[in-house]
């Protein structure tokens, strides 16, 4: 039976009559059963209707709202449900990664800082997320190394500890095509946690690192065996193996139990469900990094080892679907580098004639998102919204003419991060400007 | 300390009231400078302690270990044996490759079997990834001119080996012997146009393979800094 109950705009009677018992019960025991079951109903509910809603920005959508929730006229004349043992979203919030068979994106468009919750985060596999007990998990790290070990989880919990807010981003987040895509579709494979684990550099000092060892390979345990060659240097510098992902272990998707992780560097580098690391003299040459994640530049070259994520930026507000009202609009986005802080985001708001800094949020970190604003009073004229990313090598974040000019027509397409572009319609519909490639 | 305590254990009865002058002006004015320079070595370990704190994470000062031991003796040794069933990589000089050997005919007959339906009959086909490169092909469609597969564009031969070896079938993955992963490096290679039909690839002769697209390779050239690359 369906029972939702929005501001009073629909009643179910039988449900009703059931809070109205509720309401009237002096039975404290009495009182705490229909609660419970009242919660059941919050969380577990199976299907779902549409309703109409205010989304976060004031514009009425549809959104999937549980059956039998009853949601009072007024909050305040009814106690809520108890303390519960796991949170849950509001049901009138709904964010939803988009996935493909081997990715799923970040719906940025629906964020409004710079952390990226647990179960939103991009996901990119190559053969599945497996399942791994953790209890039977294991680390080896060995070859030219003085003592090679093998850790458990347990053992990599018991080194000592260190956290760091980090953006990660897959190489090959660039979608562009049509002029109905949302920041999600277009670089939605960008996420950022507060990643937490034991540094490389403690555990390579606990093998021992033989002076001749200038690179590693590092093999995860999904179906694909995933293998990447990463240079010794940036692992002593700020590898980490983490095991939790915004303060509780480590999600499946995400590595779970134990993945490597590099900041800064394209995503695949950074290999999930870490089960063996070997020091050597020389990269390994894995597929990953001769088939895969490397792009063609100009005069028929393949660059190779292209690990860092140059810095890039978006406006996630005013963005494809939203359609805008005159007036007052605070733009929002995100700019993140990998070579280190951003020092910069320039707003167009006359399709790139001019450019003003917007206002930055602290605290600015290394290699992570940071979130910017910019007020702005749109009249009612056609437009284009930009943004462009300024790190602290003094990189500028290019245009896509820019890239190609830098790398030709043939250039592949891993680590594209071009300004991208909004249209404001006069009827304040927003749609992305796409540029092709070639 | 010490040094200066003297001063203050100064007995009535061994001065005068001159002596006694100028004693209390030594003993003021070294309190003086002992409040002050306790006063400043507070200070100091203020600053000194805020900007130990140092909640940053620029690469190279993550962590402080300075305090801590040589070894922190966590983890079990590695035996040779199990390190050597754990150790399935395959390296471009050969490093890792077991002893064995294959040829392309008796390669196309597993490719067959177990590739083809997902490869294509001839590799070319799909429906997943296209793994030889064909001339006519090229011709047809954009898909097919823009693929990138072993003929064109894989560097090394031994990635071939220790790519199927780890991860194909895609349904099936570790589940061939060695001798059948030689047999179909074979024929993927003999297919591409490297090597000859009879050609017998062993763990001696895979490394040597010059593969067609090893040249196009370069290192990674973009630095940051106000230059597009
Ligand atoms: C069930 C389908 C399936 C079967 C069967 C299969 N493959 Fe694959 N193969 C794939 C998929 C999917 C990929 C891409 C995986 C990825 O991108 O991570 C792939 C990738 C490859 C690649 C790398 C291609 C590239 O461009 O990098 C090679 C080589 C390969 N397969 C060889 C084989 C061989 C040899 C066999 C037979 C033993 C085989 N495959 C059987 C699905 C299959």
């Amino acid at each position: 039976m369906q029972t939702i109950v929005v501001e009073g705009q629909k009643y179910d009677n039988f449900s009703m009559m059931e809070i109205n018992k509720e309401e009237t019960g002096d039975n404290p025991i009495q009182k705490s059963s229909t609660f419970t079951r009242r919660k059941l109903l919050l969380g577990g509910a199976a299907t779902a209707a549409v309703v109409l809603v205010k989304s976060s920005f004031g514009k009425m959508v549809q959104t999937a709202v549980p059956e039998n929730i009853y949601i009072p006229a007024d909050p305040t004349k009814i106690p809520g449900p108890p303390s519960g043992t796991l949170g849950t979203r509001s049901p009138f919030e709904n964010p939803l990664k988009k996935s493909s068979a081997t990715s799923s994106r970040t719906p940025l468009q629906d964020l409004y800082g710079t952390i990226t919750p647990a179960d939103l985060h991009y996901e990119r596999n190559h053969a599945g997320v497996p399942a791994i007990d953790p209890n039977k998990y294991e680390l080896l790290i060995h070859g030219m190394v003085e003592k090679p070990l093998v850790f458990t989880l347990a053992d990599l919990k018991r080194f000592p500890a260190f956290s760091r807010i980090c953006f990660l981003e897959c190489s090959g987040n660039f979608r562009t095509g049509k002029e109905e895509m949302t920041p999600q579709e277009i670089c939605g494979l960008t996420s950022q946690s507060e990643w937490t684990g034991v540094l490389l550099s403690t555990l390579f000092k606990e093998v021992g690192i033989k002076p001749k060892a200038s690179w590693f390979l590092a093999e995860g345990s999904d179906a694909a065996v995933m293998t990447r060659s990463i240079p010794l240097k940036k692992g002593l510098e700020e590898g980490m193996i983490v095991y939790a992902q915004n303060g509780e272990a480590i999600r499946p998707e995400q590595g779970y139990p134990a993945r490597l992780f590099l900041p800064g560097w394209e995503g695949n580098t950074s290999v999930k469900w870490i089960r063996r690391i070997e020091l050597s003299d020389q990269p390994f040459m894995t597929r990953e990094e001769t088939s895969k994640y490397t792009e063609t530049i100009k005069d028929g070259k393949v660059r190779q080892f292209s690990f860092d994520m140059d810095a890039r930026s978006i406006i996630t507000y005013p963005a494809y679907p939203v359609q805008v009202q005159k007036g007052w609009i605070e733009i929002r986005g995100i700019a993140w580098s990998g070579r280190g802080k951003i020092v910069k985001v320039e707003i167009s708001t006359d399709a790139g004639k001019s450019w003003l800094p917007a206002r930055l949020q602290g605290p600015i970190l290394d290699k992570a998102h940071t979130y910017f604003r910019h007020l702005w009073e749109w009249r009612g004229g056609e437009t284009e919204l930009l943004s462009r990313a300024i790190d602290e090598t003094g990189y500028t974040q290019p245009t896509m003419g820019q890239l190609i000019n830098a790398r030709g027509n043939d250039m592949g397409g891993y680590h594209l991060n071009p300004i991208t572009a909004w249209r404001i319609k006069r009827d304040g519909t927003v749609l992305f400007k796409p540029e092709n490639k070639s | 300390m010490t040094g200066d305590t003297k001063y203050l254990e100064v007995h009535w009865w061994q001065v005068n009231i001159k002596k006694l002058k100028s004693k209390l002006v030594i003993t003021v004015a070294v309190l003086f400078i002992l409040f002050n320079v306790v006063g400043c070595i507070g200070q100091n370990e203020k600053a000194k302690l805020s900007s130990s704190i140092n909640t940053d994470t620029e690469p190279g000062n993550a962590l402080d270990q300075t305090d801590w031991p040589e070894k922190l003796k966590i983890g079990r040794i590695a035996s040779p044996a199990e390190i050597a069933a754990k150790d399935i990589d395959v390296r471009p000089d050969g490093t890792g490759l077991p002893p064995g050997s294959g040829t392309a005919i008796d390669g196309k007959a597993i490719y067959l079997v177990k590739c083809a339906s997902c490869h294509g009959q001839t590799g070319i086909e799909g429906p997943e990834n296209q793994l030889v490169l064909s001339p006519k092909a090229q011709a047809t469609g954009k898909k097919q001119k823009d693929s990138k597969v072993i003929g064109n564009y894989w560097p090394y031969a031994t990635t071939l080996y220790d790519y199927i070896n780890r991860a194909m079938p895609f349904n099936a993955p570790g589940s061939l012997t060695s001798v059948e992963v030689y047999n179909l490096t074979a024929y993927l290679l003999y297919a591409n146009k490297i090597i000859k039909e009879g050609q017998l690839i062993t763990a001696k002769s895979l490394p040597l393979i010059e593969m067609p697209a090893k040249n196009k390779f370069v290192a990674d050239d973009r630095r940051g800094g106000a230059e597009i690359r």
